[in-house]
Formats: C-alpha cells, sequence, structure tokens
C-alpha cells in the first residue's frame, strides 16, 4: 500500500534534513535556551521527533543540550562552513561583543583554533557561518537588539546580530534577519518559528512577515496592554496603588505594557500559566529595542503613562467604573424574576394544561 | 603524545588533551589536561572560561532598585536565584521585612526552581555521562556487567536491571530522560505561579512578591507539587541503585572528582518568623534557615555564622583577565555594619577591571577570578566549592543539625525526610547520611535526594502560606524607601551552590554591585598563590576507568568529574592530537 500523504509532498519534504546551528554562547546567560525546553507548542521533543505531518528531519545543535561535547561537538559547525550541512537555520543566543576593541584578547567564543590554540569567538562563527545559512534568527533580545551586555557603559561594545551584518542583511535564500526578541524569549515563540521557518525552507510555507524592528507580525503585532486582562482597569482609570494583592492595572507602579510589543499577556509563559501581567508583575519591555536604558527605573511610572492614565482616572475612567459597577449590580447580577419556586408560571409561556 | 622519562626511570605516555566546550551545562568552561596513559591517571588540569559581560561596571550609577531585574540576567538558568539574592540584598540596603506571605512566596518559588533545575541538570545533562550510549562507548565492560546486575529497588522504579536504568537515561530516547522534561515543564509552572516566568521572574521584588496571591494560585501549585513527590519516590531509589552498581564495577571509582572536603553553603529559605534581614541578626536568622550556611575546611563544619563567613571571603586574582584594584583608590567598606573590619579584597570592595589578552595556559587563561576562603587560624586562602549545590546544602545542614520540619530533619550525621502518600504511592522515608567522600558520585546522588528535600522545603511553606490566605492576609509586598547611603549583602543558593550579592549605594545609587554565583568559586583558575580552582583540583585527583586509549579517549571520567559540579557558565575541554572522528551520520533522535 502506498503510504498516505497527509499534506502535498509529504515524503519528499520529511526526507529533508535541515540543521539548527544554535549558538548559545553569544555575550548572554543561555536563559533562551532553557526556556525553550519548557516549551510545548510546538516541544522539542516534537520537533526533533518529527510529531508534525511533512516537517522534514530536524537535527539541533546545541551547546546546552548536546550529547557530544568537546571537538565531537564542534565537528558539525566546521562541517556547516565546508559547506557539509545542507540547509541550515543558525540561530544566535547573545548580543555579540566588538572584538575590534579588545587587542588580542576575546569577549566570547567556543570551540578553537588548533593552530593559534586560541578561542574561537562568537563572532568568527557568524562570519565563516552566517553567509553559507539558509536563515539567520537572533533568538532572545540580546541577539536581537543588544539587551543588557548592551547597556549604557558596557565595556565591551555589545551589540544584536542585525548591528553587526547589517540592518539589510539577507540570507542566501533571501531571507532577512529573523527577530524573536524577549528576555528570555518566551518558550513558544522560538519553537514555533523554528517550525515556521523549517516548513519554509522545505518550500511548504511563506517565509515569515517581518515588521521594522525584523520582528514576525503574528506575534508581535500587538502592545503587551492590548493584550493584557488587566487593561481594562486602565480603561477606568482605576490603577493598584501596591504590588502584590491589588489586582488592578500596575501602569503607576512602573508597569510598560502601553509602549511594548509583545505577546506574553496572550499566550502566557508557558503552557498558558504565568506571564509578567497575568500573574501581577509589571512589564519592564524585556522585548524592545530601548531595552532596558529607555525604560529605567522599571518600578517608576512612565511619564507618558502618567499623563494618560491620569486622564482616565480623573475624567472618564471614574464614569466608566460607575455606570458599569452600577448595571452589574442593578441589573446583570439579578436574575430574571420568572425564575421561582411559587405554584404559578410566570415565564411568559402559556400553559395549555 | 609524547613518550616522558619520569624522574623514577619510568617511560610514560602523556597527551595533551582538551574538550572545548563542554557541552551540557550553561555556560562557558574548557578543561585543557595533560593525562598519564600508563599510570591511567591526570596530571594537569586547567579550567577556562571565554565570557565576560561587565555586569558589575555597568551597573555601577544605576537606581539600586533595578539591580534585581538586571542581575537576573548574569544567568539563563538561575537568573531567579540572581533575582532573589539581590531583593535579600535590597531589603538589607532599605530596611524593609516583606509580609510573611511574601516571604513564603520566594520560598515556593525558589523550592519549585530547585525541583526543576535539579531535575533537569541531573537527568537530561549530567546523567547522559551514565547513559547506555555513553557507558557502550566508554565501558562496554561495564555496560556488559550493568546487563546482568539486578536493580535492587527494581519494585520501587520498575527497572529490573542496571543497564535497563543506563537505558532509561540515554539523552531523546529513554523513558526516565523524557519524563524528566516533562517534570521540567510542570515545576517552571510552579515557579511562574509565584515568579511569573522564568527564568527571570517579574514579581520577586525587594519588599516582597508583586504575584496576586489566591487559593487557586495554592491549589494550583499543590497539585503539581504532589506529582513530583511521587517522581522523587522512583527517582532516589533508582538514583541509588546506579551509582552504587559504578562503585562496585569499577573499585576505586570514589577517587573519581574526589577532593578535599572543603565546602560552602550560604543557606536558603528564610523562616519570616524570625527573619528581619538586617546586618545586625544575620547570624540568628541566618541559622534559622531551612538550609543552613556553613563553611567547612577539611572535613569539619567552622561555623554556621553568616556574618563570620561574610568577613572571611575573598577575591584573589592570578591567572584571571582582570587587574588589580588594591591600592588604586579608596576601599568603599572599611568596616561592616556591626564593626568588624572588613579586607580590601572583599567583594564589598572588589572593583572590576578587565583586561582583554590573548590565552595562556602559563600566564592568564580565564575570565573568571579566583574566590577563596579566608582560614585565619591557619592563615591560608581556600578554595572552597559548593558541592555542585546540594552536596554542600546537605552536608552542612546534616552536620549542623538545627533544620526539623518534623518530615524534615537533619541529625548530626543525616538528613532525615518522609515524602507523604501520593495518588500511586504510599508514604515514604529517605535518609540520606554525610558520605566519606566529596567525590563525583556523592555530588550527583546528594542532587538526587535534593529533590525531595526541596519539595519538602515547598510543602512546608505552602501549609504556611495556605494558613495566611485563609486568615485573609494576602498581602505580600511591603513599601520601603531607597536611603542615599547603605551597605548590605544578600546570601542564598544558587541551585549549583552559593550565591551572594554585594552592595554599595552612595548618593540613592549603586556605588558597587558584586555578585558572586557559584561557578566563580567552582571553576576558577590557579590564583596568585598557585592554587587551582576546585575544577582543576578534582579533575587532577580523577583516575581513568575508560576502556578507550589515548587514540579515542572520549575522557567521561574527566568530564563526570566536571559534570558533578553543575558548571553554569559557559565552558569547555579541548583535545589536542588525533581526536575521535566524528561520525558525519546524525542520532536517529535527531540532537546533536
Amino acid at each position: 500500500m502506498a503510504q498516505m500523504e497527509f499534506v502535498p509532498n509529504q515524503a519528499k519534504t520529511e526526507a529533508i534534513t535541515a540543521h539548527v546551528l544554535w549558538i548559545t554562547v553569544g555575550l548572554s546567560c543561555e536563559g533562551d535556551t532553557v526556556a525553550m525546553t519548557s516549551a510545548t507548542n510546538p516541544s522539542l521533543e516534537d520537533i526533533i521527533t518529527g510529531a508534525i505531518p511533512g516537517m522534514p528531519k530536524v537535527v539541533i545543535h546545541n551547546q546546552v543540550l548536546a550529547y557530544e561535547y568537546g571537538d565531537d561537538f564542534t565537528q558539525a559547525w566546521f562541517d556547516a562552513e565546508a559547506g557539509r550541512l545542507e540547509p541550515f537555520v543558525l540561530v544566535i543566543e547573545g548580543s555579540l561583543g566588538n572584538e575590534k576593541i579588545n587587542g588580542e584578547g576575546h569577549w566570547t567564543g567556543f570551540g578553537w583554533d588548533k593552530a593559534t590554540k586560541q578561542p574561537i569567538t562568537v563572532n568568527e562563527w557568524v562570519d565563516r557561518l552566517a553567509p553559507k545559512a539558509s536563515a539567520v534568527v537572533a533568538i532572545g533580545t540580546c541577539a536581537t537588539y543588544g539587551g543588557i551586555p548592551a547597556m549604557k557603559n558596557n565595556p565591551t561594545g555589545a551589540m544584536g546580530v542585525r548591528d553587526y551584518l547589517g540592518w539589510n542583511w539577507k540570507s542566501k535564500a533571501n531571507i532577512p534577519i529573523v527577530n524573536i526578541p524577549g528576555c528570555p524569549a518566551q518558550p513558544d515563540n522560538m519553537t514555533e518559528m523554528l517550525m515556521y521557518l523549517v516548513f519554509a525552507l522545505a518550500g511548504m510555507g511563506p517565509v515569515p512577515e517581518l515588521d521594522d524592528a525584523g520582528r514576525p507580525t503574528h506575534l508581535f503585532g500587538r502592545t503587551a496592554h492590548e493584550s493584557c486582562n488587566r487593561a481594562a482597569f486602565y480603561e477606568q482609570g482605576d490603577f493598584a496603588t501596591e504590588y502584590g494583592s491589588d489586582n488592578r492595572c500596575l501602569v503607576k507602579l512602573g508597569c510598560k505594557g502601553p509602549v511594548v510589543k509583545c505577546n506574553v499577556p496572550l499566550r502566557g509563559w508557558q503552557s498558558g500559566i504565568g506571564g509578567c501581567p497575568n500573574v501581577g508583575g509589571i512589564c519592564m519591555a524585556c522585548t524592545m529595542p530601548g531595552f532596558p536604558d529607555k525604560y529605567m527605573p522599571f518600578m517608576e511610572e512612565d511619564a507618558n503613562a502618567k499623563l494618560s492614565s491620569n486622564l482616565a482616572k480623573f475624567s472618564y475612567g471614574p464614569l466608566l467604573r460607575w455606570g458599569r459597577r452600577n448595571s452589574v449590580k442593578r441589573k446583570f447580577d439579578k436574575e430574571p424574576e420568572w425564575r421561582h419556586n411559587r405554584s404559578e408560571l410566570t415565564s411568559g409561556y402559556t400553559k395549555n394544561w | 603524545m609524547s613518550t616522558i622519562e619520569t624522574p623514577t626511570g619510568q617511560k610514560v605516555v602523556v597527551k595533551e588533551m582538551s574538550w572545548d566546550p563542554i557541552t551540557r551545562i550553561v555556560g562557558s568552561l574548557g578543561i585543557h589536561t595533560e593525562i598519564d596513559f600508563t599510570n591511567q591517571k591526570v596530571n594537569k588540569c586547567y579550567s577556562t572560561s571565554m565570557l565576560f559581560r561587565g555586569f558589575d561596571i555597568f551597573m555601577k550609577g544605576i537606581d539600586p532598585r533595578d539591580a534585581h531585574f538586571i542581575t537576573s540576567r548574569i544567568c539563563g538558568i538561575c537568573g531567579d536565584n540572581h533575582c532573589t539574592c539581590s531583593c535579600l540584598n535590597q531589603n538589607m540596603a532599605y530596611g524593609v521585612k516583606p509580609p510573611k506571605l511574601g516571604d513564603y512566596a520566594f520560598n515556593l518559588a525558589e523550592s519549585a526552581d530547585f525541583m526543576f533545575d535539579h531535575a533537569i541538570y541531573n537527568d537530561c545533562m549530567a546523567n547522559v555521562d551514565y547513559s547506555e550510549q555513553m557507558v557502550k562507548e566508554t565501558n562496554p565492560g561495564v555496560l556488559a556487567k550493568a546487563e546482568t546486575t539486578s536493580a535492587p529497588h527494581s519494585a520501587i522504579h520498575g527497572y529490573k536491571t542496571i543497564a535497563d536504568i543506563m537505558r532509561a537515561l540515554n539523552a531523546f530516547t529513554g523513558d526516565f530522560y523524557l519524563e524528566t522534561l516533562q517534570v521540567a515543564r510542570y515545576t517552571r509552572e510552579m515557579y511562574c505561579l509565584f515568579g511569573g516566568r522564568h527564568t527571570h521572574p517579574s514579581t520577586i521584588l525587594p519588599g516582597g512578591c508583586s504575584a496576586d496571591i489566591t487559593h487557586q494560585t495554592l491549589t494550583d501549585y499543590y497539585v503539581r507539587l504532589m506529582k513530583y513527590m511521587d517522581y522523587c519516590k522512583r527517582s532516589v531509589p533508582m538514583h541509588d541503585d546506579l551509582y552504587d552498581f559504578f562503585y562496585e564495577a569499577l573499585p576505586g571509582y570514589e577517587m573519581v572528582g574526589f577532593r578535599e572536603t572543603d565546602l560552602i553553603c550560604w543557606g536558603a529559605f528564610d523562616d519570616p518568623d524570625y527573619v528581619d534581614y538586617s546586618y545586625q541578626n544575620m547570624t540568628d536568622w541566618g541559622r534559622r534557615r531551612f538550609v543552613t550556611p556553613g563553611l567547612v575546611f577539611k572535613g569539619e563544619l567552622i561555623t554556621t555564622d553568616l556574618v563570620e563567613i561574610n568577613l572571611a571571603i575573598r577575591i584573589l586574582l592570578g591567572s584571571s583577565y582582570f587587574e588589580d584594584w588594591v591600592g588604586k583608590s579608596e576601599p568603599f567598606v572599611k568596616h561592616d555594619p556591626l564593626g568588624n573590619p572588613v579586607d580590601p579584597r572583599h567583594p564589598w570592595n572588589k572593583q572590576t577591571l578587565p583586561k582583554p589578552q590573548a590565552r595562556d595556559f602559563a600566564g592568564k587563561y580565564s575570565w573568571v577570578n579566583s574566590a577563596r576562603m579566608y582560614d585565619a587560624k591557619n592563615d591560608r586562602y581556600v578554595a572552597n566549592d559548593t558541592g555542585g549545590g546540594p552536596f554542600a546544602r546537605q552536608w552542612v545542614t546534616a552536620k549542623a543539625g538545627l533544620v526539623d520540619l518534623g518530615f524534615l530533619k537533619a541529625t548530626g550525621h543525616s538528613i532525615q525526610m518522609v515524602l507523604p502518600k501520593t495518588g500511586f504511592m504510599p508514604e515514604m522515608e529517605l535518609e540520606w547520611k554525610v558520605p566519606q567522600w566529596s567525590n563525583a558520585i556523592e555530588r550527583q546522588r546528594a542532587r538526587t535526594y535534593h529533590q525531595a528535600y526541596s519539595a519538602l522545603v515547598g510543602l512546608y511553606n505552602l501549609e504556611k502560606a495556605f494558613v495566611e490566605v485563609r486568615a485573609g492576609r494576602t498581602k505580600s509586598w511591603n513599601h520601603f524607601t531607597v536611603p542615599d547611603d547603605a551597605v548590605s549583602v544578600g546570601f542564598h543558593e544558587a541551585a549549583r551552590g552559593v550565591l551572594s550579592h554585594h552592595m554599595v549605594i552612595r548618593d540613592g545609587k549603586i556605588a558597587n554591585y558584586q555578585p558572586y554565583p557559584p561557578t566563580p568559586w567552582n571553576a576558577n583558575p590557579r590564583d596568585l598563590h598557585g592554587t587551582p580552582g576546585p575544577y582543576e583540583d578534582a579533575v587532577q585527583n580523577t583516575p581513568i576507568f575508560e576502556e578507550n586509549g589515548p587514540d579515542d579517549f572520549k575522557g567521561v571520567d574527566i568530564m563526570r568529574a566536571v559534570h558533578s559540579f553543575d558548571p553554569c557558565l559557559p565552558c569547555g575541554v579541548h583535545m589536542y592530537g588525533k581526536g575521535k572522528v566524528r561520525k558525519v551520520v546524525h542520532t536517529p533522535t535527531g540532537m546533536s
């Protein structure tokens, strides 16, 4: 019996092996890789065991998870450089230090040069591999825009991948650098996007649509506030005055959600659980190009938010609150009067017995 | 490879071998060795880290209330430990004490983190070194023996032979490995109930926890906690069987990763009935922690006093890419808040002056500087290690005998634990006894027992949190103001060992902030006195049991020694000479 095809060209696309070369040691904490292990939509196992019909076989080379170590691990990276791993996606986690400013030293690297016995810097790996990669993905805010290591007064000259390769850089498959920001990136955002790209490389779907900051629009089109379950409190001018048990809008306690592109309130943190404002945490804007400097101090109210929240608080907010509470109390919290146990039917039905 | 003649006239085959990167850890570490294949031992070892970001540099001058948000980003697996430590530190600086529910929330979040971290690290990273696939490639003789050795606790965990246990640990195919990946998810869900997200939380703040904690939050935690208890009941006996087998199958295995029992533990999980976060009372509230702080020299518990511990910390240079700061400017802190003198090499006074340069194993070769404990009695600087976390925590707690939660009790020589009845398994008693050695196997074993320990700490705090919520005391955060000047410290434990944050505030801004995570204690290079760091020391003591010769040597015994410390910085071991040729075919599981 011929094998059933559940998606077009299934046998052909499943015969493809796509490699993912995942650099974990940019100037990073490796929090993205760690977070990725908690993803469930899809999970890491779903990706590498081919749980989705038509999906090419995916081999992930990641230092935190690899069975191999030492030269056994770096062999794949040299193979990719020599064109022996095709196709591959290069994932970069962590910002890139400026290696032009530190003489013979290094800010970060992995593997070592057999001739010089010096570490191979991450920047050198990017130089060697980016031209051969079908797609380059910057994961986490460090790799996308620089993030914490690129704070003011940093000694390393840290920057994001687009700052390093160029904002208009495109891969040999004509795909711009895909940015998945977040500190760390939301777990499912990472695995879902890997799946998206692997499907695209197999010709099964388009490449993801990106916005001006390189973010997939279907994930980062809305602000945190636009998907926040506390946003209605803002509308009603009702704001929390202390952290914790006060479950109203957190903007006056420093939440930056109204000016942050992020889907965490919508997607939750993992398996739908958690997510900053969902639980009671202020949004600290960790997905944004301006993070962290433009949002510090985090626990203070943003200057613009102060204006607009005060507008809500002192004008229409109280009216909305009063109107809604009243109509709930007077009308919607009361059952219709025909529900009773008296010896009569008052529902409006005319009985015929 | 070279053949050299020793002073005794023996001809020995010596080979330089390096592994870079070391995988299945978080962070950047390199191990560079010289191995004597004639006598099957490691002659020399150098530990190197290739990563520098400079947190303590770019944090100067910022608002101190940003410290926990920023320092969380030091580490991607223990970020929440940093965040928590920074909040303990800030509580001291601001003189704020959270409501009890806030303290319980910290303990519930951090115990869930330990439950997650020890599970994923032990069985999805470190124990891959003991998996069937690895043992087959390194010690086929041992695997053959494992096939015919019955597992003593098979009735509990369900694996008939030791080889069955090894198969269960195979990366991405073994059923215990795969189950642990799931366990590592729902334990992080437990964390997120209080922390908002993992690993960089959004609700852990100075003054308390900003999660909205209700009966629902606690119920969601309870359900997952009891699932985890069930997992521990199977996991602990299974690991005992596996580790005991290694001692039996390879006599002398206790020397793998062996070093002097020089341990440190800063303690964790404050008791809200006693803690006030002040430096003045730190000795007392430190001893009330549910994990006891302690300093151990040569197998002797020297002190459990956090003030005494604080004053003994020194940061030494030597083989790291930094310049000395002493004498270049006035020290920040000459006396601690109790009036005790503070050394210029204490973290409060440390300044970070990076000097990038080429790596030279005869000179400077790492971005990690050498943290040491000063032994005043013998005027020496000791390279204490964290035992990878659980080993030191349990060692100190057991010996100190201060912890007694009823179902979790330190006896002076052991820790007795009782796990409650769960849906499918009866109540179970476990006892972790202080072992004879500080070695690779015992660090691994302690980690599996510490999963049960952390679950019981979680249970105790959960019951206490229920009391608060049921009584309507749902406030979990208290207001504070930032003083113009302060000197403070936070002592905590990351999953893999001691974690401290030292802070100096001047004019309401951070003047100095020095975080010391566990791995700099373990992975550091030779200091200015030539004393090697703990990895170097432990690997240098390691005999070689691997059956492969120099040409296809994998270095699994060295890997087990290093992995037992639960490294958490990007680190590696390089391979010189004719290393094993990597197969270009890929494993059927797809994992590289």
